[in-house]
């Protein structure tokens, strides 16, 4: 069956097996690998990817759930060539060692942040405690989406003044 | 003045010390890694592997023949087929065989035993639910006691003489010493205690493609490999590939934590159909393949004593260990040492006597032991000696902190000959300890305890004091497989002054690209933004062993900073033909070469590259560049205080880790942020360790912890915050002082964990609970001694 | 770890839905967030030949209140409950077990309703309806039904609603009077699904008496279970702490766990009796506090 949907602002129509997964849809059907796979539980999060702003696990999404829905992918975070507060904020703090986790933890900080702008460490550890890091240990990634909350929130204030 | 532009000069040029923010990050952030399951090559094919649900059963048939009839499907392998290629049985890193395709029998749940190969891995995996195989179950070896005892079903009877199950027998230290002190002493303590079948579980799991040429014979394997030089060597005398020819890539890793360092049947049948069918295979195993069937670690079963004179002071150690390594013997660890390096377990105290005792035993369960941040079996030993003094704490009515104080190796006594044979380079044990105290402010929380003790309130502060050796290490002791344990690094510098930085070791996520480019920048003055670093590919890289074992900065980190040191000298012959002076008279301070007494009148390192291709002295060769194979004199001991503060609830016997202090002592720290985000890392591994991780099986040899559901990774909620300190000894042997870092905390902490929650229940008589603790067999020991909410 | 292969039908209306169903009866399976059925899918534990999403079909979304109910559509998201702050004094129960539910990336997805007709007997908000008393609207293209959550519990994954069914609605009556309520969960870790778990939903009367009691279990039975003997107990009564611990032990009478690797019978029976204790005492509390 033909599969359209709008993915980083750009509408794709791809064919594609009812059954087949979001994650191999964006990774085999659309060649973009930033989404990853890590476990086969739907435990571990690493392919996160938003759906309407939302994060969800998009191996536990067919791809047909996302029907004429906007999903953003890791890819589509920066734009323009300008990094997105959140990439800036873990690069800045050490948010990432392998790599693997990140893609999905990005997606989630950017959007606790949209959501909620001056998150706690509470409130970013229950974020992101669908998502599974083997590396850090944590701590950093929460460094990193709070560095992105302050920028962000700066940002904002300067712009309004 | 002058100290504030020396720093500010570090701080640019990103040398020793500045925690430097990673070179590495750009891809990853961007989703652009470049991970193994990302490599897609014209008309590659997809492999599933069909595996054994039985834990023991012979094989009495297998039927392909509806999985070769699905559209899609381009070959079906079997054990058989391998046969006739004599491939059907490997070697493994530790000198045992294993089966790469079963042939007569299945020996673990989730063994190997048939692989499809298909256009796409959804047809690979629809028809690899067709294959048929029948089965004759046996009865299944579940534990290593039931393996040793007289009469249970031998698992390896295709071996020639294996009669039993065991494996090996090993010991070190000293037994005459050891009874001789166990004689004199005047308290025994002792400690029965099993450390569990854990698994490292890097976020990506393992797999590789394979691209054998059909035309020119080349292969390249892109691999999921902590050591690709290595596994190229054994590639190559495993299928009788000509090493010449082989290639293999380990690109971006997802973590790897020792799960990486085995060859594993998957990448030895998509490399032989890729040869046979003559085009490239991938496979990639999922997660539930990953915790069944690839390196697990620990399952260590540990009993021993310790004997304590009248004045407190340790003098003797016996330890027993029973291994369970499953069913083939695939340990990833030096050869010479059939227990890694367990008998570093005198661990932090000066022991003059000690005996170690070790064996081996098959058992119906996937191969392994030694991976998972182990340091070759350090992560058993430190456990064990951390978890025995906490006993003998209790046992003789001294505090945990008091206990260890008076019986460290002392500052003065390094390098200090351990009674098992190992030469501790430098160690400030006491110094860690009351860092570490002053951060969780002890006296103040013992006064908590006991008040909250009195009000039955259960509340425990553990401790640790591990030392842990690493950095594997001598080639005349150190081998795998034969290979000897140096590593290397080649290191070019162009005109224009940058450079590329080639290395043996491979990083999961270490941040080599960063830490390794920093040594270059502190010995040859470039910055280490202008030197790039490369991983991965054997045929571009220096021959190595690879990153595990913590190695890479002891071992591959010297071979940097010594390579780098032969450029600079080199650079001192051409700044003397450039300066007409002498070249005893040229000096080197940070990138600039002057002569003696003239320190203003600088050639920097960016002129002696130029020069290196445009202006050199009679009869030096051309170029500036070096490469550097360093075999380290020893190893080094990271070592370290860890502190936990837990609060128990009576009714649930659920534990909360209320604080974990953790104290560092890895000698010097290249860089800063990236020390601490492993200990990070590992502090969290510790405590999965401690509290939910398990793999377990049933009697029937069910493996219960083979997914996501099962096997409990912790949480950003649940994960304490950790407050890190340090300090710093470094290493008097290594080049640039460092010792490795990357297992410490996953060594140290599962004991500081377990000893809080001991420590909050010991007034009540309960001694020991193995890990996992978890709050069921918490909430057990209480009842047991009438304690309920 | 993928599905094996499937029809699928995405219908915009209910109707064409239960069409569906009707006539593929035993074959066809509905998918409505997913974040049970994809899992079962991919472990091929679950092999239907006709898929339909029910994810187009409007108005099965949302909550509101109406005619003393709070009526939720069954494909409200786990986290619509999360963040619906309007229940809280109402069936605080509801807002205290919606974020337990697995993880957050979950709960974006999951529905009230798939879960319910889900049953996994671990599964979180079995307990919390029982405890409050909740209809399901269950429709099928010969007509609706509305059955009480008490006996749609069935056994594992086993519930009252017909093959051919659609569920639609909750219902949770709005019982006048203080209430308060909360949800107590063992899970090992966040995602995980609960060891034993207890929800608890009181409404106290103008004499500090009882009127109303819910109290359900989850993860210690075969399916969720409904502590009638324990609830009976309670009502009519002035809480007080002997009759919250006795109330508490006829609780964990009412479960039936089963040893396993989170831990023994005994354990699991215990904790439950614990969760309902202190439950009850945060419950009490609640509506003590709250007005009428």
């Amino acid at each position: 069956m033909k599969i359209t949907l709008e993915i980083n602002g750009t509408e794709k129509s791809v064919e594609a097996e009812p059954r087949t997964l979001l994650v191999d849809f964006i990774r085999t059907k659309l060649g973009m690998t930033g989404t990853h796979i890590g476990c086969d539980t739907s435990n571990c999060g690493a392919c996160t990817v938003l759906l309407d702003g939302r994060p969800v696990k998009s191996c536990t999404l067919l791809a047909a759930q996302a029907e004429g829905r906007k999903v953003t992918t890791v890819e589509g975070l920066a734009t323009g060539g300008k990094l997105h507060a959140i990439q800036e904020g873990f690069h800045a703090e050490h948010g990432l060692q392998c790599g693997f986790c990140t893609p999905g933890m990005m997606l989630v900080g950017a959007a606790l942040i949209e959501s909620n702008p001056h998150p706690t460490e509470d409130e970013i550890r229950w974020a992101i405690s669908g998502n599974i890091c083997r590396c850090t240990g944590y701590m950093n990634i929460v460094k990193a989406i709070h560095h992105a909350a302050e920028a962000t929130a700066t940002q904002n204030t300067a712009g309004v003044a | 003045m002058a100290v504030d532009t020396q720093e500010a000069a570090r701080q640019a040029m990103g040398g020793i010390g500045v925690s430097l923010a990673r070179k590495e990050d750009a891809r990853f952030i961007h989703g652009q890694g470049h991970y193994v399951d990302d490599v897609v090559l014209p008309g590659m094919l997809h492999m599933a592997i069909v595996r054994s649900p039985h834990a023991h059963a012979r094989i009495r048939s297998i039927d392909t023949s509806a999985a070769s009839a699905v559209p899609g499907v381009i070959a079906v392998v079997t054990g058989e087929l391998l046969a006739q290629h004599k491939l059907a049985w490997m070697p493994t890193l530790s000198g045992d065989t294993q089966a790469v395709l079963a042939t007569d029998k299945v020996r673990f749940q989730g063994q190997e035993v048939a692989c499809v190969i298909a256009e796409t891995k959804y047809i690979a995996e629809d028809a690899a639910a067709l294959v048929s195989v029948d089965y004759e179950p046996l009865q299944a070896v579940t534990t290593p006691q039931q393996a040793i005892a007289p009469g249970a079903p031998v698992i390896r009877d295709e071996k020639e003489g294996q009669t039993d199950n065991k494996i090996y027998h090993w010991e070190a230290g000293d037994k005459d010493a050891t009874d001789a002190a166990f004689a004199r002493a005047a308290k025994v303590v002792s400690l029965s205690t099993f450390y569990p079948r854990c698994h490292p579980s890097p976020l990506e799991t393992c797999g590789c493609v394979a691209d054998v040429d059909p035309v020119t014979g080349n292969a390249t394997i892109y691999m999921t490999s902590q050591a690709p030089h290595a596994h190229r060597t054994l590639f190559a005398i495993v299928a009788g590939l000509p090493e010449e020819k082989i290639r293999i890539i380990s690109p971006d890793l997802g973590g790897g934590f020792g799960n990486k360092v085995p060859i594993y049947p998957g990448y030895v049948v998509a490399t032989a159909a890729s040869l046979l069918i003559g085009r490239p295979v991938k496979w990639i195993e999922d997660r539930t393949e990953n915790l069944i069937s690839t390196g697990f670690a620990r399952d260590y079963h540990m009993d021993g004593e310790v004997a304590i004179d009248a004045d407190g002071k340790f003098i003797g150690l016996r330890v027993h260990l029973l291994s369970d390594n499953g069913a083939f013997f695939a340990d990833a660890q030096p050869t010479r040492f059939k227990a890694g390096l367990f008998h570093i377990v005198t661990g932090s105290y000066d022991i003059p006597a000690a005996h170690i005792v070790a064996d081996g035993a098959y058992t119906n369960k996937a191969p392994g032991g030694v991976a998972y941040r182990c340091s070759f079996r350090v992560t058993e030993a430190s456990y064990f000696i951390e978890r025995l003094v906490e006993s003998a704490a209790v046992e003789t009515g001294v505090d945990p902190v008091a206990i260890r104080l008076k019986n460290f190796i002392q500052p003065e006594a390094f390098p200090y000959q351990s009674a098992s044979g190992f030469e501790y380079d430098s160690g400030d044990y006491p110094r860690a300890m009351q860092v570490a105290l002053d951060k969780l402010g002890y006296q103040e929380l013992r006064k908590e305890q006991a008040e909250k003790r009195a009000r039955g309130e259960l509340m425990g502060i553990g401790v640790a004091s591990f030392t842990e050796v690493v950095g594997a290490g001598k080639g005349k002791e150190y081998d795998i497989a034969g290979l000897r344990m140096f590593d290397s690094a080649e290191l070019r510098i162009h005109p224009t002054g940058k450079g590329i930085l080639k290395l043996g070791v491979k990083s999961q996520g270490q941040g080599h690209e960063t830490t390794f480019a920093q040594i270059v920048a502190e010995e040859l003055g470039i910055p280490a933004s202008d030197i790039e670093v490369r991983e991965g590919d054997t045929d571009n890289t220096p021959y190595g062993l690879g990153t595990y074992a913590s190695r890479s900065t002891p071992v591959g980190g010297a071979a940097t900073a010594m390579v780098s040191r032969k450029l600079r000298d080199k650079g001192k012959l051409i700044a003397a033909h450039l300066f007409e002076a002498d070249v005893a008279d040229i000096e080197f301070d940070h990138g600039k070469y002057f002569v003696k007494g003239s320190p203003d009148n600088v050639k920097t390192i960016q002129d002696i590259a130029f020069a290196a291709y445009t202006n050199l002295p009679d009869g030096l060769e051309a170029g500036l560049e070096g490469v550097t194979y360093y075999d380290p004199p020893n190893m080094t001991f990271p070592f370290g205080t860890y502190l936990v503060v837990v609060d128990i609830d009576k009714g649930t016997g659920q534990v909360k880790v209320r604080r974990m202090v953790a104290v560092d002592d890895c000698g010097v720290r290249i860089n800063p942020m990236i020390v601490e985000g492993q200990i990070c890392g590992g502090l969290t591994e510790g405590f999965g360790i401690a509290f939910m991780e398990l793999i377990t099986f049933d009697d029937e040899g069910n493996c219960i912890g083979s997914n996501f559901m099962d096997y409990l990774i912790p949480t950003a909620w649940e994960t304490p915050r950790f407050e890190l300190g340090e300090t710093v000894t470094p290493s008097p042997h290594h080049p640039i002082g460092a010792k490795g870092v990357g297992e410490s905390a996953t060594v140290g902490s599962p004991a500081a964990y377990v000893n809080a929650v001991i420590d909050a229940l010991a007034h009540l008589g309960i001694t020991n609970i193995d890990m996992p603790v978890t709050s069921d067999k918490v909430w057990a020991a209480l009842r047991s001694k009438g304690v309920t909410e | 770890m993928f599905p094996a292969a499937f029809d699928y039908m995405a219908p915009a209306t209910l109707e064409e839905a239960l069409g569906a169903l009707h006539q593929h009866g035993d074959d066809a399976k509905v998918l409505a967030g997913g974040q049970s059925l994809i899992p079962l899918l991919k472990l091929r534990f679950a092999t239907p030949v006709v898929l339909v999403d029910i994810g187009r079909i409007g108005r099965l979304e949302g909550i509101r209140r109406e005619n003393g109910h709070v009526r939720i559509g069954a494909r409200t998201r786990h986290r619509d409950v999360e963040s619906a702050a309007d229940l809280r004094g109402a069936l605080d129960v509801l807002l205290d077990a919606a974020p337990l539910i697995s993880d957050p990336l979950i709960r974006n997805m999951g529905t009230v309703g798939g879960s319910i007709c889900h049953a996994d007997p671990a599964g979180d908000w079995g307990a919390v309806m029982l405890a409050v008393g909740a209809e399901f609207v269950v429709r099928s293209s010969s007509g609706e039904r509305v059955l009480p959550a008490a006996g749609f519990f069935e056994g594992p994954f086993t519930t009252g609603l017909h093959a051919d069914e659609v569920m639609t609605e909750i219902r949770v009556p709005i019982t006048p009077g203080r209430s308060g309520g909360t949800y107590l969960k063992l899970e090992r870790k966040i995602g995980d699904f609960a060891s034993v778990a207890a929800a608890v939903h009181v409404v106290l009367g103008g004499d500090g008496r009882v009127a109303a009691a819910g109290i359900g279990l989850c993860a210690v039975g075969a399916q969720s279970i409904k502590a009638t003997a324990a609830e009976a107990a309670l009502v009519g009564q002035t809480p007080s702490d002997d009759v919250i611990a006795e109330v508490s032990r006829l609780a964990a009478g009412a479960a039936e766990p089963k040893a396993d690797i989170r831990g023994s019978a005994d354990y699991k029976r215990d904790v439950a009796r614990v969760f309902v204790q202190r439950g009850l005492h945060t419950a009490i509390n609640r509506a003590q506090g709250a007005t009428a």
